[in-house]
């Protein structure tokens, strides 16, 4: 019988000391902090916003819980890298560097918003400038599209990588099959980034991901796949970096699991009564910020009281968002035509 | 069109040069699709294109309409003009969310910071006894999308000439081509690269007592009738919209008030088709002019048969116009 060898790389929690030497420096563990706590506080204020204030309408897909993969991700490719986001994309523009105020007038539907309110939750990711290509509301159809762009920077001999970000439930499409095997075809600069948030919808990961790792699929497309701490921001910039150093190098995408938990139900109004008792206390013992305020505390580079101003400026920073979102207009409705085509 | 020694090309080879006039003036155009490459392409389009721009240029893909679709939207919004082959139009929808659902709301949703300049060429084969699925023609699912432009060349000089004005243009386009008039129609093409801009309706054939608005393969069913006609001292006037979206209304609706009938042809079936957008536009714009009521000209709303008396009877050919405008003069 035929045999299918699976190697999986798995990349744990990675100290402080071994993020210094793989080149970041304490400022940039202080910044990547920065960026967890904006991403947080972002969240837990459009929550409010949506849920106890009813200033937003539509929904949301909120990214608590996950922050440490976008920020982690983006500080690995900043500089060379472009992103592909999808509906629970918010955390992506925050970490791709998109200001917060215009994500928020984006939730609002304002004209100030990074796509003028056209867009809303589920396509805030979207800035080609600052490396945010795409972000596709339609589970599993980024994936493709980022093995495109990677196409294109291959195409050109541009120095640079595509991410494309999905989650477990992305994993079971058929475009996810069909962009990892042409990205693996052609060789492309490309990491397929699933988000292991443990559910999709309702559907947990442990059971529609029927091989029991989405990593190991990476062996059916003959390209490395890696499993590492989503909720460790350190690891999650290793695993990244070796996939973007091996793109760079001309060897061909990488699959990355990053192991996380989605904090919140899949959407603000989601109570997520499905999810059996205990799962959401366990997963915060492993909530991300802390576990990185608490490395950056003993390794000396920072102290509680200083991440707490931290913390207060950003805080502040983000009402100062909502109130240009709020004191923004809406875009005139005659001005969509100027969209429709080029 | 053109004068003095004209060159005749069948429409193969007008697409064929239009895609590899393209290719020799900008760089950033891109093929991909299945078979494209040594093969040529399933109907040979693509044939020599290999051999001349190389496999970084003309991509072969595994059988992936998806992929196909998604990457070149991807290599799109990063700058490149990729032309996607889709081998039938039958396998287009494995690949229309990404056309429909992607590609076309980019622009919208990005608040007009992404530019998708992609070509998605399919072709439909019905007249070939190819079967349910495998001769499916049904543009009017695309026209009802805002953000993609559709395009359907009737000749050698408007293939080549719509092509690229496709690839030039900066939205993204499904091309469809008639895989009957690949190599059964020949016309005079010149050999200097030219454009035909989306959106401008042809008249192919002017006239005074009849309108005949037709799309593709009808176009020349559409002209057979008219000699036809002419030998009974009817005079039609045969238009061509060559782009479905955005469809040349204007022309349409002053050629109908000129004459004051119209038969609108298409080989899409009759129910939700181009025939009813086509009918619609002339309900709307020449009511009053109007001194019969429109026919339309479509497929009966069946699959497609394959035993080819079968699909020759299922077909609409130019008596079945002939018939028509008989009918309402
Ligand atoms: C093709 C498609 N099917 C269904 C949906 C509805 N839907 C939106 S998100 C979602 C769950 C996605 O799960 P996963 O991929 O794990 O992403 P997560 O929400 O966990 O980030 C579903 C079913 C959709 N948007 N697209
Ligand atoms: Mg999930």
């Amino acid at each position: 019988m035929a045999k299918l060898e699976i190697e999986i790389e798995e990349i744990g929690e990675v100290s402080v000391q071994e993020a210094l030497s793989l080149g970041l420096t304490e400022g940039d563990l202080l910044r990547m902090y920065r960026k967890l706590v904006e991403l947080r506080l972002f969240e837990n204020r459009v929550e409010q916003l949506y849920l106890y204030e009813a200033r937003i309408q539509g929904t949301a897909h909120l990214y608590t819980g996950e922050e440490a993969i976008a920020v982690g991700v983006a500080r690995a490719i900043e500089g060379f890298g472009y992103i592909v986001s999808h509906h629970r994309g918010h955390g992506h523009a925050l970490a791709m560097g998109i200001p917060p105020k215009e994500v928020m007038a984006e939730l609002f539907g304002k004209e100030t918003g990074v796509v003028k309110g056209l867009g809303g939750s589920m396509h805030v990711a979207i800035d080609p400038k600052r490396g945010a290509l795409w972000a596709s509301a339609i589970v599993g159809s980024g994936i493709p599209i980022a093995a495109g762009a990677a196409l294109a920077l291959r195409y050109r001999g541009e120095r640079g990588v595509v991410v494309g970000f999905f989650s477990d439930g992305a994993a079971n499409t058929g475009a996810f099959h069909e962009g990892l095997n042409l990205a693996s075809f052609w060789k492309l600069p490309v990491i397929f980034a699933c988000e292991n948030n443990q559910w999709g919808m309702s559907m947990p990961a442990r059971k529609s991901i029927t091989c029991g790792r989405v990593a190991y699929r990476a062996a059916a497309y003959g390209m490395p796949g890696v499993i590492a701490d989503g909720n460790d921001v350190l690891s999650v910039y290793k695993a990244t970096k070796e996939a973007a150093d091996r793109a760079l190098r001309g060897e061909g995408p990488t699959l990355i699991e990053f192991i996380t938990y989605r904090l919140k139900g899949h959407g603000v109004y989601d109570k997520a009564t499905y999810r059996p008792k205990g799962e959401v206390e366990e997963w915060e013992k492993k909530d991300p910020l802390p576990r990185f305020e608490q490395k950056l505390i003993e390794a000396g580079i920072t102290t509680e009281d200083r991440l707490k101003e931290v913390r207060e400026e950003v805080a502040k920073e983000i009402e100062e968002a909502v109130k240009f979102a709020e004191e923004s207009e809406v875009l005139e409705f005659d001005k969509l035509w100027e969209v429709v085509y080029a | 069109m053109s004068t003095g020694e004209e060159r005749i090309l069948t429409y193969a080879e007008a697409i064929r040069e239009g895609l590899r006039q393209e290719m020799q003036r900008d760089e950033s155009v891109v093929l991909m699709g299945e078979d494209i490459g040594a093969y040529g392409g399933a109907f040979k389009v693509t044939k020599g294109l290999l051999e001349e721009f190389g496999p970084e240029r003309v991509r072969d893909t595994p059988i992936s309409e998806i992929a196909i679709v998604g990457a070149a939207i991807g290599a799109a919004i990063m700058g490149l003009r990729p032309v996607a082959e889709i081998m039938y139009m039958d396998f287009l929808p494995i690949a229309t969310e990404q056309l429909v659902i992607q590609a076309a709301k980019m622009r919208f949703s990005s608040g007009g910071k992404l530019r998708i300049p992609l070509v998605v060429r399919t072709q439909y084969s019905l007249g070939r006894a190819h079967a349910a699925q495998h001769s499916n023609f049904f543009p009017a699912w695309y026209m009802n999308v805002p953000g993609l432009k559709v395009v359907t060349p009737s000749t050698p000089y408007d293939a080549k000439g719509l092509i690229i004005g496709s690839i030039r243009d900066d939205n993204p386009v499904l091309f469809v081509e008639c895989a009957v008039l690949y190599y059964g129609v020949k016309g005079p093409v010149p050999e200097e690269p030219y454009e035909i801009p989306l959106g401008v309706a042809d008249v192919k054939r002017e006239g005074s007592d009849v309108t005949i608005v037709a799309v593709s393969r009808m176009v020349h069913e559409a002209l057979k009738a008219a000699e036809e006609l002419e030998k009974k001292g009817i005079s039609a006037e045969v238009i061509d919209p060559r782009t479905l979206n955005p469809l040349d209304r204007q022309t349409i609706v002053e050629s109908v008030k000129k004459t004051g009938r119209a038969v609108v042809a298409a080989d899409d079936c009759k129910t939700g088709g181009v025939t009813a957008e086509l009918a619609a536009t002339i309900v709307e714009g020449a009511f009053d002019y109007l001194d019969a009521p429109i026919v339309r000209v479509a497929s009966p709303d069946m699959p497609i048969p394959f035993s080819p008396p079968l699909e020759n009877r299922y077909m609409r050919w130019a008596k079945d116009i002939v018939e028509a405008v008989e009918g309402m003069v």
